[in-house]
């Protein structure tokens, strides 16, 4: 059914109580063209990419949990394509696009919100760094603007801008047409449209083994039987290492925990998205009229998916020195989610050194906004057996190549990213 | 929050360490004659289990030294500390 001002109209008069399903629930099938692994927002947009893009079909996704349990309902919906970095600017920024019109697209409302995304200067070197790093994008076709701390002040109002600041407001570097999603959302119409174009999305069904024949990938065994598939993409997250384990690869990969909190709702106090890099540290306000705010990974190898009271504070402090005004508000929840950090901060996207397996991940604390186009790129590269040319660059190899994606200058400590 | 041991003060706070990472990663034996893919596997690869780990930690808050610990990934049991030289398992 098209979801429609109509379709909503009629099921009115039906209290609601009618609305079908919004995709199957089918038993696996023993055999498919494509299997991918992992049901968050990343898997089912490659399912729906194949079938739209591509005209493959027969494609199963395959989740252990429920669809978007994974990052893709932790994250806290931040989209933005300010990155400096060429293979970065013209990846996201492919993504920002396909955001533009995803709603239309999938005939599903993903709430995507452009009110903007900010980045704090607090430093005449930070103000140097972003004037830089906005220059790229302009030159690479995106929106930059660069703001003086007055620009600033103006737009956020309750953030301190005062010269005793515990932070000094030096300016910012303003994207836009950035912004935010609704999470669940995102993987409810990725998984109805792809649904609809005939993939099968099997929930409850956890991938414990790769039989593995030479160079190729002959079985998956999982907790709902035996599924043999032509191609097999790994769109997992922080189980990649894992998963890839099961099959004997190692990747440039670690697993860290993520944690977010949300405050009270409160009446709209906050319509933009401010980040700071100096501080790590970024909040915005939800619909529901929660503060969401994040700061830093648990810093240590994690694959226990929930919270933990240092990076709570450290993001509690953050929030009332950049915004006193906030100290008497209290937190709701916290939460966490595993981190693909990979070895340079950027992702993988592309084949393997098996025939038949093809991997999607390294998505670090960023990878809600690269879902759109991570799922174009890898669909493209699973129905070609080669990358499509945004993806290129995003390869397996290229860290033995020396061509490392290193937004940051970091080095291979991906818990630095 | 975790407790970590400190073989050389005792259980601390995680609060007071700096992270390593994986304890197990050694550069190539014979550097000169060593392939770029065994050197390049040194530096990027990982294992990164969902269970056991043995990864290095400073004590930087602290006695400021190297310490090599054995911990669970997933549910962060402990299982054991000693010095980052030697093999947590001797402790
Ligand atoms: C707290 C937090 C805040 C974040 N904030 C942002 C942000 O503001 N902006 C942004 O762009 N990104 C953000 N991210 C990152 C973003 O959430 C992820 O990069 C993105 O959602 C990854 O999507 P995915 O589909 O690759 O992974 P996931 O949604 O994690 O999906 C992977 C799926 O694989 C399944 N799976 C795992 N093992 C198996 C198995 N053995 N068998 C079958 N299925 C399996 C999992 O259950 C999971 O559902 C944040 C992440 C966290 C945790
Ligand atoms: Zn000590």
């Amino acid at each position: 059914m098209k979801y429609s001002l109509f379709s909503l109209a009629r099921n009115a008069l039906s209290h609601h109580e009618r609305w079908p399903r919004a995709w199957r629930s089918p038993p696996p099938k023993q055999f498919y063209d494509v299997v991918i692994i992992g049901g968050g927002g990343h898997g089912l947009a490659t399912a729906y990419y194949l079938a739209r893009n591509h005209g493959i079909t027969d494609v199963a996704v395959i989740e252990k949990g429920y669809i978007g349990g994974g990052n893709t309902g932790r994250n806290t919906t931040i989209i933005r394509s300010n990155y400096y970095l060429e293979p970065n600017a013209h990846f996201y920024e492919h993504s920002l696009k396909l955001w533009e019109g995803l709603s239309a697209d999938l005939n599903y409302n993903v709430m995507f919100s452009q009110r903007g995304v900010v980045n704090l200067a607090h430093s005449y070197a930070d103000l140097d760094n972003y004037s830089r790093r906005g220059n790229a994008m302009r030159l690479n076709g995106i929106d930059a603007e660069l703001l003086t701390r007055e620009e600033v002040s103006g737009m956020v109002p309750l953030l301190d801008c005062s010269s005793t600041a515990r932070y000094p407001i030096m300016g910012g570097l303003l994207q836009r047409r950035g912004g935010t999603a609704r999470h669940d959302a995102v993987a409810w119409g990725y998984a109805r449209a792809a649904d609809a174009g005939g993939v099968d999305i099997i929930e409850q069904c956890e991938v414990t083994g790769l039989r593995r024949d030479g160079n190729r990938i002959v079985s998956i065994e999982t907790t709902r039987g035996v599924i043999r598939a032509k191609k097999i993409g790994l769109a997992v997250a922080g189980h990649s290492g894992h998963i890839a384990g099961m099959a004997g690869l190692r990747l440039p990969i670690e697993t860290h925990v993520l944690q977010a909190l949300v405050s009270e709702p409160v009446k709209p106090v906050l319509d933009t998205v401010v980040t700071s890099g100096a501080v790590h540290f970024y909040v915005s306000q939800s619909d529901k009229g929660e503060l969401v705010l994040g700061g830093d990974l648990d810093m240590y190898n994690s694959y226990g998916q929930r919270s933990n009271l240092p990076p709570v504070e450290h993001a509690v402090q953050a929030l009332l020195a950049l915004f006193p005004s906030f100290s008497r508000l209290r937190m709701l929840r916290t939460w966490g989610g595993v981190m693909d950090m990979s070895m340079d901060g950027s992702p993988i996207i592309g084949k393997t050194p098996l025939d038949n397996l093809y991997l999607d991940c390294g998505w670090c604390y960023g990878g809600f906004k690269a879902t759109p186009a991570s799922g174009w790129c890898f669909a493209h590269t699973i129905a070609n057996d080669q990358p499509h040319e945004l993806n290129a660059a995003f390869t397996l190899d290229r860290y033995g190549l020396g061509k490392a994606i290193d937004e940051k200058g970091g080095g291979p400590y991906p818990w630095v990213h | 929050m975790l407790s970590i041991p400190c073989p050389y003060c005792g259980p601390r706070d995680v609060t007071e360490f700096s992270y390593g990472g994986d304890g197990n990663v050694r550069p190539p034996t014979g550097p000169d004659a060593a392939s770029e893919a065994a050197w390049s596997a040194y530096v990027y690869l990982r294992a990164n289990p969902r269970g056991v780990h043995e990864e290095l930690w400073q004590h930087s808050a602290g006695c400021r030294r190297w310490i090599r610990v054995t911990r669970n990934t997933l549910t962060h049991e402990m299982h054991g500390s000693a010095p980052a030289r030697a093999s947590a398992a001797a402790s």
